[in-house]
């Protein structure tokens, strides 16, 4: 665990009392079989933005708190563990986009709303069903062209924060910009969304699209350090109650191995999650080794803990009703998201010379 | 070295085998048809069959084809082992797939066939020859799962009937099957010893079946429930307390069927590699490489794990040579068939990135929407028919001779 201050503690524990209490497995489960929509609860949003925690990235003069990523993962993997559904990974990336970015008028106009939980924003980065960095929209006298695939909260996002091939721009959805939804495995929002001769702010260059992509796999990469725990958890309360050949499953010693196996990668995990996040607070220069070596062994260990989950639960796991489903699909998502663990391995290899 | 081929016949009355299945193949099978096999049917449940189906599945079903090694005489196709390949290797040639399937033909029919009776086959097989009869399997219950012989259904003697109540669950397309072949309990102080081996009727007033919803989406199977269910005494297979020895032989079809040696996975892959895939979607290096050097390694990995599994099998039946039935090494089979199995579709879910995750809707292809749920439902093979788990156990102790502690 990262060394906390005070406020972070308070932070985490209040993130987990409210996502344990007021946004339970069972309330994202009514969100799915409900189906359509923006792909979140308003009602959960607003109490999140009531918070303050969409703000938790932004500066205090554009009403956020400053409090920092490390700040951010500890909520989002609270949420996590619970499979919140809401946009606030996106907004608060697209919001710390914004911050870092050199256009005066985007923090003005947008940050005190995404602060505030008002307003929702997200990335517009990817252009295929990988993370490549291989970006071909254009922008020509202002206007944004070009078609961004998987957009993460994209249904209900108020502004995008969009990569085109000389760098990032905001775009607000409206005059240009058309959404597709896509359903995919994970039942949350996710879509293709086009734009054509989009009226479009600059942000930044190429290397503030990458610093981005960066903040997006690192926040990723805090709730699937959420999940992966609560999916282990709950495989070891099973294996503790579970009883075959008169015994509790937990007696064995082939699962006592595996699990004990579980809880050491989990282990390295949280180190790498929150050393990725830690270095972004910090401002370090090896912001983007932290980041590819969080994403990729949060990868593996999502990977490893959500598969063993269905198995350790046997028939039980394999059943809608239960919660392994859900999380073995958001698993696979995220895994996709920001990088895989080969193109995250890869880069590692190439940013150390090798 | 012995080939397959000369397993129990000479070459040239192969030859001979070759040509009049190939004649009666290219008279029978629609061109048309090629393709339509619904890979997922056995899954997702009956589909409805086009005229050119059924007539299909008719032509093979009177000609025993469907299940080609059974005897003649319940209307099984009677051929040899070596007939048996070679007519799998003309089916496959032209694109012809078996329309006849499911549990019936993977475990119960080669069981009734070793422990039925005479009337017992006389009334059970032919139907499942043809296709005309679906089986369910009623094993497993809310505390019976691993530890099958704890399972508590019980059959009260009731002179000419069994009087049969319980629950079963986990019962893979109960909401469709005519019949189930169930193990029951028919002495409660015995645990192994008083089970027993019992042919239900799904019609028999008194069952009901609740499907269950699974992580993929489909809801093939079912909490099945026995309330005063009246079974005639002719429907025992072999002795009252012997169900444990036949549930067991059973398994060990199961498993021999579920280890790969069925086509399932073959058609399932067929023109569809893994590495035609990551070709596809991820593209190729200047020369002709699959770019990603970490995916080109774990795909190599793969396809060589494939081969040779595919290696072991065809070894695994030479040696079986005179030896009829599936043997203890059929757990190290159904765990190897297992992990390929998930490897190759966690391998295209990843290939093929978001677009491999798509659940419905627009923006993926019919292939991709069917290869997110073959992921999904793949993941109860290292579950189904006995967990890998417990197949370790079983190699562990029965071919291993190694001991629990105590
Ligand atoms: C898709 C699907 C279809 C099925 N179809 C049928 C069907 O048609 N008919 C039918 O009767 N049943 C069916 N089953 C049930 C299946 O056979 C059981 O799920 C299986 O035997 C495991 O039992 P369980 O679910 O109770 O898991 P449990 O026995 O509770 O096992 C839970 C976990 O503990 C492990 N475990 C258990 N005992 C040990 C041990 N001694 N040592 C080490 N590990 C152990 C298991 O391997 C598993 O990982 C189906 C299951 C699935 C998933």
């Amino acid at each position: 665990m990262a060394a906390l201050n005070e406020e972070q503690v308070m932070l985490r524990d209040m993130a987990r009392e409210w996502a344990d209490n007021e946004s339970p497995i069972a309330a994202f489960r009514k969100l799915r079989d409900a189906g359509g929509g923006k792909g979140y609860d308003p009602e959960a949003w607003s109490a999140i933005g009531g918070m303050g925690w969409a703000g938790i990235v932004i500066p205090e003069e554009f009403g956020g708190s400053a409090f920092g990523y490390l700040s951010l993962g500890l909520v989002l993997e609270q949420l996590g563990r619970n499979l919140a559904a809401t946009p606030l990974a996106s907004t608060a990336v697209a919001a710390s986009a914004i911050a870092m970015g050199s256009s005066d008028k985007a923090r003005s106009e947008w940050l005190p709303r995404l602060a505030s939980g008002e307003a929702t924003a997200t990335l517009a980065i990817d252009e295929g069903p990988g993370h490549d960095m291989k970006i071909a929209a254009t922008v020509s006298g202002g206007k944004l062209s070009g078609t961004k695939k998987f957009v993460a909260e994209g249904d209900g996002a108020d502004v995008f924060v969009v990569a085109a091939a000389d760098g990032l721009y905001l775009v607000p959805k409206g005059e240009g910009v058309t959404v597709a939804s896509r359903r995919m495995a994970d039942s949350r929002s996710h879509a293709e969304v086009t734009f054509s001769d989009a009226p479009a702010e600059k942000l930044g260059d190429k290397a503030l699209t990458q610093a981005v992509a960066d903040r997006a796999a690192a926040v990723t990469a805090a709730e699937m350090l959420g999940m992966a725990e609560s999916a282990f958890g709950q495989t070891l309360d099973y294996l503790k109650q579970r009883v075959q050949f008169g015994q509790v499953l937990s007696t064995f010693q082939a699962l006592q191995h595996r699990m004990a196996k579980m809880l050491t990668e989990l282990e390295l995990m949280r180190s790498a999650v929150e050393g990725a996040l830690e270095a972004i607070d910090a401002g370090r220069s090896d912001v983007d080794q932290a980041v590819s070596l969080a994403k990729a062994v949060a990868n593996d260990t999502l990977r490893l803990v959500s598969r063993e989950m269905v198995q350790l639960h046997g028939g039980v796991g394999m059943t809608d009703e239960f919660d392994a489903g859900l999380f073995l699909k958001r698993a696979a998502v995220l895994e996709a998201m920001w990088g895989n663990a080969s193109y995250h391995r890869d880069r590692f290899g190439r940013l150390n010379g090798y | 070295m012995a080939t397959a081929a000369d397993l129990d016949r000479p070459a040239d009355s192969l030859d001979d085998f070759r040509k009049e299945a190939r004649a009666w193949l290219e008279a029978n099978f629609d061109p048309a048809l090629k393709g339509h096999d619904n890979a997922m049917s056995a899954v997702d449940g009956p589909t409805a069959e086009t005229p050119a189906q059924k007539k299909w599945r008719e032509a093979m079903g009177d000609k025993g084809w469907g299940v080609p090694t059974w005897p003649t005489e319940y209307g099984g196709g009677g051929l040899s082992r070596a007939e048996a390949r070679v007519l799998q290797e003309e089916m496959a040639r032209i694109g012809a797939w078996n329309p006849i399937g499911g549990m019936g033909v993977m475990m119960f029919g080669p069981t009734l066939l070793e422990y039925g009776s005479e009337e017992q086959k006389q009334a059970h097989i032919p139907g499942i020859v043809r296709g005309e009869v679906r089986w369910c399997q009623g094993y497993s219950e809310p505390g019976a799962g691993s530890d099958l012989a704890s399972l508590q259904t019980f059959a009260e003697d009731k002179g000419d009937h069994y009087l049969v109540n319980g629950q079963k669950t986990w019962t893979s397309g109960g909401q469709w099957a005519d019949k189930c072949f169930a193990l029951v309990r028919t002495d409660k102080s015995q645990k192994h010893a008083g089970i027993s081996f019992l042919l239900i009727d799904m019609e028999s007033e008194g069952v009901e079946t609740r499907p269950i919803r699974l992580i993929s989406g489909a809801s093939p199977f079912c909490e099945t429930f026995f309330t005063n269910v009246k079974v005639p005494k002719g429907n025992l297979v072999g002795r009252e307390g012997q169900g444990w020895e036949i549930g067991t032989r059973l398994l060990q079809h199961e498993r021999n069927s579920l280890s790969g040696g069925s086509g399932s996975a073959a058609r399932m892959n067929a023109g569809n590699t893994v590495p035609e895939i990551a070709k596809k979607y991820r593209g190729t290096d200047a020369e002709g490489r699959l770019a990603d050097a970490d995916l080109r390694t774990r795909i190599i990995r793969h396809e060589m794990d494939q081969r040779a599994f595919a290696l072991t099998l065809r070894r695994a039946a030479l040696e079986a040579k005179g030896n009829a039935g599936p043997s203890a090494a059929t757990s190290v089979m159904k765990n190897v068939g297992a992990r390929i199995t998930q490897d190759r579709a966690e391998l295209n879910v990843e290939i093929m990135g978001m677009q491999g995750l798509g659940w419905e809707g627009e923006g993926f292809s019919r292939e991709e929407l069917e290869q997110t749920r073959t992921w999904l439902w793949g993941k109860a093979v290292s579950i189904y028919g006995g967990s890998s788990e417990i197949q370790n156990n079983v190699i562990a102790k029965r071919i291993l001779g190694m001991l629990d502690h105590q």
